[in-house]
């Protein structure tokens, strides 16, 4: 059954996320940081009337942290709250179907949490990124 | 509280009453109509036996015996049409709904202040027997209704205005800054200004619909506290703190239960009975403080008694038993999880179930029902000398009065009320010290540990200019920052759980500059920056009463003679149905879920279908004593008449200027007639636990012993009696030793059990003679 998914890139792949998991996509304004947080809290930003925390995605993948000029974000509803998944670029929405993770494939840092499955997109697979497991992403920091 | 307070209390729950009692008329008149057209169809039934059911339940509370009477009447006919032991026909019908009316009748009545007359409510209630005759229906008094002055609102469009008002809020805040960046003409500027003020105003109204104060919550806790701790013989003073703190109207609901069951608890498990507070070495009345505060944007509940806290060790040991857990798992938790063991599900910590509390939906239904609503709760277990419950619960949407501060480049907002008050270091009122590692700062004389923000979060290491003394519950410190900045009113929102987990942060907020702003935590602050404060224990505000002799209750025994007996040995007083006593094994045995014990009846039950039982514990074992009703509780006076023959009555006293009986404990848990003698001196060298005192003296006293714990100056004891386990004192007196076990663990052992009786007086006889 095939279902929609945004294609972005993440620290330098491509990967793509549920639609259903995005609320939208947008350019945050200023980040207030927010001292003694978790690493990968890059901090809070105002949308609209709204804060959201916003989450460094290179960081919480156990990757290099996204540089500070990334201001693109994914913004997605978690347990009640609004979060900003930084990515570096966002390619378009497209409808694919959800394959497993093939077998024997090995994931490293937080591409093996976060990653729950694979979509082909021209015939190129992308990862699909679980945005719940990177805004949790105290394990998988770790 | 005054009675006036009270007085206007008791309006607003009338008021309500009324409210809501008119409301369900309205919606169950329908179902009424149609079951007056289809006696038959059960159906309709439940909504009136609902209706009559609540009225009933509200009566009690609001004293209100006429409704009461009237929905009791017809509960009791409806229940029976439920079980199927009635068949609903006409006349049944028109008889409940005769009784529905009269109830509209008087509710409209007590709203308008007019006085209805009773005279033809016996016949209602008469018109609901099996063999009453129809009559005609009585004609419903003319309604004088008053103009009613309040609305009932769905808290649902309460929640919308909120969320709407909260949203206005910020769109006022974003016009504002858009405006102050670009030159606009004053007119503009004071419409703004006028926009704002009506906002504000709006804002305030708003949040008050939502709010109540926590009073509401707070305000059935004395009865409750009072009936609960009568039932079970125990003596506790309540005190309340905080009940002018509002909070959301919705979340006062959802609190009641949770409330209810920790309170029944702190009365049923915490506080100890008399006699074991006594032989703790704690004042006889037992402390219940039941408090509330805000804390940020959570409002905090917090119940502490004095009581005998949590046996965490009994705690896992009932977990084991229950296979919750592996016993390597449980040995391998912290305290605090074991201590957490208590919200497990189907894990009691009492091993017997009582009325009060217990019946297995327990704390684990505590936690999941405040946690739904976005709470949590926390204990805090000090084994032997209490336990302090606080719930924390979100003001699901709060506007706070906070005061700016600048740290670096970064500000931060705090909450007003957590503000003492902000001094300047330059000043001669401040010093700063450093005493081994730890700053501190004396503030016109006063000494408290300091905490400089910049530092703990990393943001200016400098000594901060400027402190602002904060005050938690725990205790003050002072918050070194660089600027104070404003005062703002704000919206604030609860934060990610990744901001929270930071533990020094409330909540977030947006405020007028468009960048968000986080609300700091003063206690999690203090908590984070590793402060120790020494919990300061409020000093019991009330002085024991000084009792002039024994505490005793004076109850009508079952062959109407009026007694008395010691109160400390009376763990409760419970009603039991009769037909949980039998006659078996030669005695009279009671029993009590799954276990038995003995009762003591000084007459037949008779026909009584329940009957009062004073439980008497010594500590170790129980029984039961039947009585026909407990009367007060009184001070025995110190002279007794010891009673002439055998049974268990240690002798007369009088009280009031009658002559009581008073019932012998020892004799009771002896099952041992009591026997005379003369009047030596015997010394009981008294262990702390008031077993002697309690149980062993009136049986001495009664066997013509005169019993004393020291001896007065020239008396000589005859003989002296010790328990195994304590150390014998220095006596002149030959001494008896008693143990607590029936056998002896060595055949040469002379010691004797405490509850044989016979041996006991002989012993004391052959030693005497010695």
């Amino acid at each position: 059954m095939s279902e929609l998914f945004l294609v972005a890139h993440v620290a330098g792949r491509g990967v793509a996320i549920a639609a259903s998991q995005v609320e939208s996509v947008v350019d945050i304004g200023e980040i207030v940081a927010v001292p003694r947080a978790e690493a990968f809290v890059r901090g809070l930003a105002a949308l609209r009337s709204r804060v959201v925390t916003v989450i460094d995605t290179g960081t919480a993948l156990g990757l290099a942290p996204t540089p500070d000029d990334v201001r693109r974000a994914v913004i997605t509803i978690f347990e009640g709250h609004h979060y900003a998944i930084l990515v570096d670029s966002v390619e378009d929405v497209a409808p694919s179907e959800r394959l497993p993770l093939s077998s024997g494939m090995a994931l490293h840092r937080g591409w093996a949490s976060a990653g729950i499955g694979i979509v082909e997109r021209d015939g190129e697979p992308l990862l699909i990124l679980d945005l719940a497991a990177i805004i949790s992403a105290t394990a998988l920091a770790a | 509280m005054t009675g006036l307070e009270r007085g206007a209390r008791m309006d607003d729950l009338l008021q309500e009453f009324i409210a809501e009692t008119r409301e369900t008329l309205e919606a169950i008149a329908g179902e009424i109509v149609a079951w007056e057209a289809e006696p038959a169809d059960s159906a309709r039934l439940d909504a009136i036996f609902r209706f009559v059911h609540t009225v009933k339940g509200s009566c009690g509370f609001l004293d209100l015996p006429r409704l009461a009477r009237l929905s009791h009447a017809a509960e009791d006919v409806l229940a029976a049409v439920r079980d199927g032991k009635r068949t609903p026909d006409t006349a049944l019908v028109n008889a409940v709904l005769g009784i529905v009316d009269r109830i509209a009748a008087i509710v409209e009545a007590i709203d308008a202040g007019a006085s209805l007359d009773d005279a033809d409510e016996d016949l209602l209630i008469a018109a609901l027997a099996p063999d009453a005759q129809p009559r005609a229906q009585i004609q419903a008094a003319p309604q004088n209704r008053a103009a009613s002055r309040s609305v009932r609102l769905n808290v649902d469009l309460l929640d919308h205005m909120m969320s709407g008002m909260s949203e206005m809020v910020l769109a006022r805040n974003e016009l504002a800054r858009r405006l102050r960046d670009s030159d606009v003409d004053p007119q503009v500027e004071a419409a703004l200004e006028r926009l704002s003020l009506t906002v504000a105003d709006m804002r305030d109204t708003v949040t008050r619909t939502r709010m109540q104060k926590v009073d509401a919550l707070f305000s059935a806790l004395p009865r409750m506290v009072r009936d609960t701790s009568a039932e079970l013989a125990k003596s506790i003073d309540l005190v309340i703190e905080g009940a002018d703190v509002e909070l959301d109207r919705e979340m006062i609901e959802l609190m009641r239960d949770p409330l209810g069951h920790i309170i029944r608890n702190a009365i049923d498990h915490g506080i100890e009975t008399p006699t074991e507070r006594r032989a703790a070495g704690k004042p006889l009345t037992g402390r219940l403080i039941v408090s509330a505060r805000q804390s940020g944007n959570q409002i905090l509940i917090e119940i502490a008694d004095d009581g005998k806290g949590i046996d965490v060790a009994r705690i896992v040991a009932k977990a084991a038993e229950k296979r919750l857990y592996g016993v390597a798992e449980l040995a391998a938790m912290s305290e605090a999880a074991k201590l957490d063991l208590i919200f497990a599900p189907g894990l009691s910590s009492r091993d017997t179930v009582t009325a009060i509390s217990g019946r297995g939906v327990g704390m684990d239904v505590v936690r999941a029902n405040i946690e739904q609503i976005g709470g949590r709760i926390v204990l805090t277990n000090d084994p032997g000398r209490g336990l302090r419950i606080v719930i924390h619960v979100p003001l699901t949407l709060s506007i706070l009065s906070t005061i700016i501060v600048g740290v670096g480049a970064q500000r931060f907002a705090l909450p007003r009320q957590a503000i003492e008050e902000i001094v300047m270091v330059r000043g001669n009122q401040v010093r700063i010290e450093t005493i081994g590692d730890a700053a501190t700062v004396t503030v016109r004389g006063k000494r408290m540990p300091l905490v400089s923000l910049g530092e703990l979060l990393d943001l200016n290491g400098d000594s901060p200019p400027t402190l602002v003394i904060v005050s938690t519950r725990e205790g003050d410190y002072a918050l070194g920052v660089d600027t104070v900045l404003d005062t703002e009113e704000l919206v604030v929102k609860p934060a990610s759980p990744a901001v929270m987990a930071t533990g020094v942060y409330a909540g977030k907020t947006l405020p007028d500059n468009g960048l968000p702003m986080l609300l700091l935590d003063a206690a999690g602050i203090a908590a984070v920056a590793g402060l120790r404060f020494t919990p300061v224990i409020a000093a019991a505000a009330v002085v024991e009463e000084v009792v002039p002799g024994v505490p005793a209750l004076l109850f009508d025994d079952l062959d109407g003679q009026r007694r008395a007996i010691a109160l400390a040995v009376i763990d409760r007083v419970e009603p039991v149905p009769t037909e949980a006593i039998r006659w078996s094994g030669g005695a009279l045995r009671l029993s009590i879920g799954e276990t038995i014990i003995p009762l003591h009846a000084v007459a037949e039950l008779g026909a009584r279908t329940e009957v009062a039982v004073l439980r008497l514990t010594d500590g170790e074992s129980e029984m039961a004593y039947a009585i026909a009703e407990a009367i007060e509780i009184v001070a025995l006076p110190t002279d007794m008449a010891p009673a002439r023959g055998t049974g268990p009555i240690a002798g007369v006293v009088m009280i009031a200027g009658e002559q009581i009986e008073l019932v012998d404990p020892h004799a009771l848990f002896a099952g041992q007639p009591v026997t005379l003698g003369s009047l030596p001196v015997c010394l009981l060298q008294v262990d702390g636990s008031g077993w002697m005192e309690t149980f062993l003296k009136p049986a001495l006293e009664a066997s013509g012993y005169r019993c004393v714990t020291a001896l007065a100056a020239g008396e000589t004891a005859a003989v002296a009696l010790a328990m195994e386990d304590s150390p014998v004192r220095e006596t002149l007196a030959p001494v008896v030793t008693l143990r607590r076990t029936p056998t002896a663990e060595r055949d040469d052992d002379p010691s004797i059990y405490r509850y044989d009786r016979p041996a006991l007086i002989a012993a004391l006889a052959a030693r005497r003679a010695m």
